[in-house]
């Protein structure tokens, strides 16, 4: 890909949409990181005041409906529904870019500022005019001093160019896991913890210095950003008829290829583990979603990536992250330790999450350490069904979700442990990178 | 009159003291840990007064009726 | 000499003694109460609810008293207070400074009540600041009473007094001794306090009340900001 970089740039007409590559069409083609002036060669500069609808024009807001964007920061959420719930609010609003990534097996967000910044920022820049924001923060996580850097760079680049009518503000946030939720975004912004806030008021009533807040993960922006230019006809030729467009996928574990790629939504799992140039080993088990998602055994992994196709298996895209493990890994300790992770970096406030996340963890460790008394799968189920639902945030339903996946998926490891003590594999070091179980230093 | 009711937890301000589970048996329980469990966020016609006392007995304040239905 | 003391004055006098002394005994039982029942530790026998009716029905029976002890105050021809007194601290003619504490104490009582009616509009943490002055008024209570009272050297009511001290004083230990480990900025405070009120004030009987010609000294003592006289 580098060799792709040295050469004369044979760039497409500008007004030539791209296909079926998207988000990093620019990377494909070049190989390195798109300049601002780049990128509008290739994409002129954002329509901005189309954003609001014209004779020639449909409003922004219509076309990111009629193109059926979804939220790609895990929940999922009509992109549309939220630009219309600020725009209707009264006062000046503010837009959050979400680009804090805080899943540890995600870095599609990282990339793609790097590799397209202008495309994230065009995308807030577009949205700031549609609900009728005058300031875009766009938070990064504090320990990420590269991606920083060159977010800063691209900015200085927009500046220098007099290209956006609105504020631009590159925010460092501190990194625990739910510090990248929307309303611990909005709570950091506003001076305090980087904890999650609960609702009410929603985030787009009151949100930063009490005005309405359009809070977005940065593809969610990109994406739009490419619908305000093409028009929604363009966005739903890939993907399926529900669930239109392409999404950034994250895959590691056991493929040739770790990193991220972009797939038309829809496209099955093992297309994309193909993708990532096959697995290396034979494969037990796909986490997908994340840290809180789901364990899809290998029966599974001809299901397309779409929410439809996913639900009835108890899984969702998410935020499009796929780890691979071997068979010869244990699902139980991998799942413990990541149980164990996600009970560390709990916000501390709500009880259920504070005390039972813990509590679920412990019982995982005992189970994948063959440890396990009587009672304690009884148990384990149970304390697993106390946590959805029952905090401010979701981040105790993402580890009931996991934890109850894993009792499904790796339903014969658990008889297996259960009788007969830990399989040879739970001894060995873990195959999935999962940071330290330590709470984190600060929230501030 | 005829609105409805829905019950909601304020997971962060509530610390688990339990007088709800006391004063709502009907609709909420305690869990292992002491915090309320809500059987049902719907508040029958007829338990109105005995939710509007549990809310008010809440220490924290952290118990809330809305509007409508959950 | 108690008795001489004891039978002077009109009946009104006589009724705002009473309902004085009753009131602090309310409140004592209030704010232990509220001390007690406000950590993680309950009793299994009663509901926790039930204590924190009785918290809310005392507290309101000890208002009562209090505009009982108030009114016939005001209106008894002896010490001749305006009703001003009532909600303006430290400005009566009788016994300004001691007099005082008793309606700064009201007041912040008034504030706490009317917050109290209000909290589910304030938010729980406006409403919890403002409900921590209830702690200061139990002290400014007792100084009120000790300082301002005629019964004070009545053995009973020294007694009493003790009473409503060692109440409080064992609420607050029994409360910290429940307590789980951390939040030593908040907790050291509540235990010196629970210490050196009772110190403080068994230094003040000694060297007041509890000697000849505290009737003029408390007369003279006005509140060096609040003017007197």
């Amino acid at each position: 890909m580098n060799s792709a970089a040295m050469m004369p740039l044979a760039l497409p007409h500008p007004s030539a949409p791209p296909g079926e590559t998207r988000l990093l069409a620019d990377w494909y083609t070049t190989g390195r990181p798109a300049t601002l002036n780049d990128h509008l060669t290739r994409y002129g500069p954002p329509p901005v005041a189309a954003a609001l609808g014209s004779r020639t024009s449909v409003p922004l807001v219509e076309a990111v409906e009629a193109a059926g964007l979804t939220g790609r920061g895990g929940a999922g959420f009509p992109t549309a529904r939220k630009l219309r719930a600020v725009a209707e609010r009264r006062g000046r609003a503010v837009v959050v870019v979400n680009a804090m990534e805080s899943e540890p097996a995600s870095c599609k967000d990282q990339f793609l500022s790097t590799v397209a910044p202008h495309l994230v920022l065009d995308g807030a820049v577009l949205a700031a005019a549609a609900v009728g924001a005058d300031t875009v923060h766009i938070c990064l996580p504090r320990d990420r001093a590269t991606q920083h850097r060159q977010l800063s760079a691209a900015l200085d680049e927009r500046r220098r160019a007099r290209l956006d009518p609105v504020r631009l503000r590159l925010q460092a946030l501190p990194h625990p896991y739910v510090s990248s939720e929307s309303t611990s975004l909005v709570r950091w912004l506003n001076g305090g913890p980087a904890r999650p806030q609960g609702s009410p008021p929603r985030t787009h009533e009151r949100g930063v210095h009490r005005r309405p807040t359009l809070v977005n993960n940065a593809e969610t922006l990109a994406h739009l950003a490419l619908i305000a230019r093409y028009g929604p006809d363009w966005y739903r030729q890939a993907g399926t008829p529900d669930e239109p467009g392409t999404t950034l996928v994250t895959l590691s574990g056991a493929v040739a290829a770790t990193g991220v790629l972009e797939a038309a939504l829809g496209t099955s799992i093992t297309t994309l583990l193909d993708r990532a140039g096959e697995p290396t080993e034979p494969l037990q088990a796909v986490l997908l979603g994340g840290f809180a998602g789901t364990w899809l055994p290998r029966a599974h992994l001809h299901t397309p990536l779409a929410r439809r196709d996913l639900a009835p298996l108890g899984a969702a895209p998410g935020a499009g992250v796929l780890i691979a493990l071997p068979r010869a890994a244990c699902g139980l300790s991998e799942t413990a330790q990541i149980l164990a992770y996600l009970a560390a970096h709990s916000a501390r406030q709500c009880g259920p999450c504070h005390l039972g996340l813990p509590a679920v963890a412990e019982d995982f460790t005992a189970l994948a350490a063959g440890r396990a008394d009587p009672g304690l799968l009884p148990r384990l189920r149970r304390r697993t069904g106390l946590l959805p639902d029952r905090g401010a945030c979701r981040h105790p339903d993402g580890a009931a979700r996991l934890a109850a996946s894993a009792l499904r998926a790796f339903a014969d490891d658990v008889d297996h442990h259960l009788t007969h003590g830990p399989c040879p594999a739970a001894h060995q070091p873990p195959r999935i990178p999962i940071p330290p179980a330590t709470p984190p230093e600060t929230w501030r | 009159m005829t609105s409805t009711r829905s019950l909601r937890v304020n997971r962060i301000t509530c610390t688990g003291q339990g007088l709800c589970a006391e004063l709502l048996p009907e609709l909420i329980d305690l869990d292992e840990w002491g915090y309320p469990l809500l059987k049902d966020r719907a508040v029958p016609d007829q338990l109105r007064t005995h939710a509007r006392q549990a809310v008010a007995a809440c220490p924290r304040l952290a118990l809330h009726t809305d509007r409508g239905r959950p | 000499m108690t008795t001489t003391l004891a039978l002077t004055g009109s009946p009104l006098w006589y009724a705002s003694r009473a309902s004085g002394t009753l009131a602090l005994v309310l409140l004592t039982a209030t704010v232990t109460l509220g001390i007690a029942a406000g950590g993680r530790a309950a009793p299994r026998c009663i509901g926790r609810f039930e204590i924190g009716l009785l918290h809310r029905n005392l507290s309101l029976l000890t208002l009562a008293f209090l505009t009982m002890h108030v009114v016939t105050a005001v209106l008894d021809p002896f010490v001749h207070l305006g009703w001003a007194v009532a909600v303006v601290p430290f400005g009566a003619s009788y016994r300004p400074l001691w007099l005082g504490l008793g309606t700064a104490a009201l007041d912040q009582l008034l504030a706490v009540l009317v917050t109290s009616a209000l909290r589910q509009r304030l938010g729980v943490r406006r409403w919890k600041a403002v409900h921590w002055m209830a702690y200061a008024a139990w002290p400014l209570a007792l100084f009120h009473g000790v300082g301002t009272g005629t019964d004070t050297r009545l053995p009973l009511q020294l007694w009493l007094h003790a009473g409503c001290l060692g109440a409080v004083v064992a609420a607050v230990w029994w409360r910290l001794a429940k307590a789980g480990p951390g939040h030593i900025t908040g907790r050291l405070p509540a235990a010196t306090a629970a210490m050196a009120v009772p110190v403080v004030l068994g230094a003040f009987l000694a060297t007041g009340p509890l000697q000849p010609g505290w009737a003029q000294r408390a007369a003279a003592t006005t509140f060096v900001l609040g003017g007197g006289r």
